[in-house]
């Protein structure tokens, strides 16, 4: 049963989504959250692939999906393992106490 | 209204809902549970879009393994507890962000409602390319290649976390 | 689906030669890094022989995702040897801080990998795995050290910030699926050049996230911000590879990206988005070269030249042409000897005097280190680009590319910036040559260091005078 949503409202929904993981990014100081922030973001990208795919009924899109979730798990061990080494280090995951970070 | 109009603004409002409370909640845990629901949202909206493999695996990928581990990372270093005084919000980082999340989205709303792409229909094939058997199929033929780079990548990545995350270094090893 | 089995040698053979046999290796033999290291320079020179055997293999592989041949191949090479030249430096230097571990070569293959897939890859998804294994090899390495807090907080600034860029990447990449209807960079170019993009909005907004997200990973501006911290606290023998070889495999990538979303002569808003990347070049080489006056230690300054160097680079981008991709080509080869040579050397003045990246430590080195005093003064010629060295050469093409498109001004600017550069390069010189030493100091054998500098000296040399050598080979592709 084919539904009567526009592709745009997923556009919509998704670009919503991805500043929010931006704006997440940019405004928070834990590393850990500041990480869930990225997977936001990433998430929000994978809800416009489907969406094209969907609309477009080519698969690449949703192939697409399976690595980008493979790449966020990748990413989640070794930068959670990077925190962790930080805070092993240096007791903070606080960017705003790690003096590369002052940008 | 038809059930998948319904569906699909529960699942959006449940989805930005989460996402703010991820982005704006002082305790990382309740940031991650946010989190937790907004995947299952999205899983949600997958489902919306015939797209039934990749809304199980979004389950059971993010929300069943990535997210423990965060989880369990913010309880091994007691993050909910002591610490979550610690951040304190920033003015200057609040208007940044607001100001770009503004700009962002007058630009996208300048941009699609003076370009709207049209397509009101999923696909014909859309329930046919999203069942598990098809998606089996393309990632054994035509994506095989990165399919196998992506081994690769997960060898790389645990290799890192073992040696960023191990005690000590081995001396004189 | 066709595999063209002898084109994809190199890829199938790192790919065995790290995950399949590598492991098992690691797995059994404890306490040898010796064997571990040999393993893994000989599986980058089996490679990169497979690469040069393979080259005339020209086409496509698996289905249409990867490109095989010609240009794919001698990037192999360039990768493979920039990773054996940062093997031999690092042994030494890693040796010195007592942090020499096996997986540190294990993750510099993988880096490696993670190259070659970008320079091959002829679909997004490939593209996006290369990137990927990259990045989050090179995460690692820079938190390599992991009891020094600069090296730790050099790799969370690296990761926080490259996965963000990852992000804005993928992100274009949904909106050029979305506005072409392909991942497939052959498909792409045919949408964009007949015009029959199904979304021509997404596909612009696509290429500008995209232009983004790899402007990040050749640390051009606006997203400079990241690599002189993460150079600086990076180990230098980490910063050597992952200035040199991570920025060479990123041009790499945008060239084959860019000649399919922006392809010469479409006009209209394909000319607006050349024009941005032009100011971008621009911007970058102004803001590299000016930052890099007022620092005083030796690695930010590189750090920031190579920043200016990725401006350099874009402009082949912003010329489309082949002539500024085969310009592309050389100055990536020139570059990479140059700027891999002068951090070896940094590293192992740091190994030698403690924190040694300080310029001050750098005064009378001529007398103490002839030789390498030489050899760095002639990378500091080569990356200003005076001749006859590489660089020079390397520049001249670059320019004389973005002139033939008729970008003019940028050149203009370019060659602004470089006079600049020349300050602080020769300041480097001036104080090698012209200041004594304040004290005695203790000298350390290069180790298998010095087999690193000598071939980049070498190399320069040899691209300076004679760079038919290279021409030639780019005119076969």
């Amino acid at each position: 049963m084919p539904t009567s949503i526009p592709l745009d409202y997923y556009l919509i929904l998704s670009a919503v989504l991805f500043v929010t993981g931006v704006v997440g990014v940019i405004t928070r100081r834990n590393a850990i959250v500041i990480f869930m922030s990225i997977e936001l973001m990433l998430n929000a990208v994978n809800l416009s692939m489907v969406a094209f795919s969907a609309y477009s009924g080519d698969i690449a899109g949703q192939m697409f999906v399976f690595f980008i979730m493979a790449v966020a798990a990748a990413e989640a061990a070794v930068g959670l393992a990077i925190v962790l080494s930080l805070f092993r280090n240096k007791q903070t995951v606080y960017v705003d106490e790690v003096n590369l970070m002052k940008w | 209204m038809e059930v998948q109009v319904i569906l699909f603004a529960i699942f959006a409002v449940g989805a930005i809902g989460s996402a703010i409370v991820t982005v704006t909640r002082k305790n990382p845990v309740a940031s991650a549970m946010a989190l937790v629901g907004h995947f299952f949202m999205l899983s949600g909206l997958y489902l919306t879009l015939e797209a039934q493999f990749v809304a199980a695996v979004q389950v059971l990928v993010y929300a069943g393994a990535i997210m423990v581990l965060v989880v369990f990372v913010i309880m091994l270093l007691n993050l909910g507890t002591e610490q979550q005084l610690a951040e304190r919000s920033s003015y200057l980082r609040g208007t940044l962000g607001t100001l770009f999340a503004a700009l962002f989205v007058i630009l996208l709303a300048l941009a699609i409602t003076s370009n709207p792409s049209g397509a009101n229909q999923l696909s014909s094939k859309a329930v046919e390319i999203g069942t598990t058997e098809s998606i089996g199929q393309s990632l054994f033929t035509q994506y095989l290649f990165p399919f196998e780079a992506v081994s690769l990548l997960l060898l790389a990545a645990l290799i890192g976390a073992v040696i960023l995350a191990k005690r000590h270094v081995q001396e004189g090893a | 689906m066709n595999i063209d089995f002898f084109g994809s040698l190199p890829l199938v053979a790192i790919w065995l030669a790290l995950g399949a046999i590598g492991i098992v290796i690691q797995a059994f033999v404890r306490n040898n890094t010796k064997l571990v290291f040999g393993y893994y320079v000989g599986t980058l020179a089996l490679t990169a022989f497979l690469a040069i055997l393979s080259s005339g293999a020209k086409g496509s592989s698996f289905g249409g995702m990867i490109v095989l041949g010609g240009y794919a191949a001698y990037f192999d090479v360039l990768f493979c040897g920039a990773g054996i030249l940062a093997m031999l430096a690092a042994r030494p230097y890693l040796d010195r801080l007592n942090a020499e571990l096996d997986e540190f070569y294990t993750l510099m293959v993988s880096a490696v990998a993670g190259m070659m897939l970008m320079a091959h890859a002829s679909n997004l998804v490939v593209l996006f795995v290369g990137v990927e294994l990259m990045s989050i090899s090179f995460y690692v390495m820079a938190g390599f050290l992991r009891t020094d807090i600069k090296s730790v907080e050099s790799a969370l600034k690296y990761f926080l910030l490259g996965a963000f860029a990852t992000g804005f990447l993928v992100y274009g990449m949904a909106m050029l699926y979305g506005g072409t209807g392909s991942l497939d960079y052959v498909e792409i170019g045919k949408a964009v050049s007949n015009g029959t993009a199904t979304y021509p909005m997404f596909l612009a907004i696509g290429t500008v996230l995209m232009a983004a997200g790899l402007s990040f990973k050749v640390a051009a501006f606006p997203f400079h911000q990241w690599a002189p911290d993460v150079y600086d606290g990076a180990p230098t023998v980490v910063t050597a590879f992952m200035s040199t070889a991570g920025k060479a495999a990123a041009f790499s990538a945008f060239n084959p990206v860019f000649a399919a979303i922006m392809p010469d002569g479409v006009g209209g808003i394909t000319d607006t988005m050349r024009l941005a990347l032009a100011v971008m070049a621009a911007v970058t080489m102004l803001v590299g070269n000016i930052t890099a006056i007022a620092q005083t230690s030796v690695k930010r300054m590189l750090a920031f030249s190579s920043v200016a160097h990725a401006g350099y680079l874009m402009m082949g981008i912003v010329a489309g042409t082949a002539y500024g991709h085969s310009a592309i080509v050389f100055y990536l080869t020139a570059y990479m000897f140059m700027q891999m040579g002068s951090f070896v050397i940094v590293g192992y003045l740091e190994r030698e005097q403690g924190d040694g990246s300080d310029i001050e430590n750098y005064s009378g080195l001529s007398k103490q280190h002839p030789m390498l005093a030489a050899m760095m003064a002639m990378f500091m010629f080569s990356l200003a680009g005076i001749p006859p060295f590489a660089g020079f050469f390397g520049k001249y093409m670059l320019f004389y590319a973005a002139i033939q498109s008729g970008y003019t001004w940028l050149t203009i600017v370019a060659v602004a910036s470089s006079v600049i550069s020349v300050y602080f390069y020769l300041g480097l010189i001036v104080k090698m040559y012209f200041t004594d030493a304040p004290g005695k100091k203790t000298t350390f054998a290069t180790g298998t260091a010095g087999f690193t500098i000598a071939i980049c000296s070498v190399a320069i040399l040899l691209l300076g005078i004679f760079p038919w050598l290279l021409t030639n080979i780019i005119s076969t592709w």
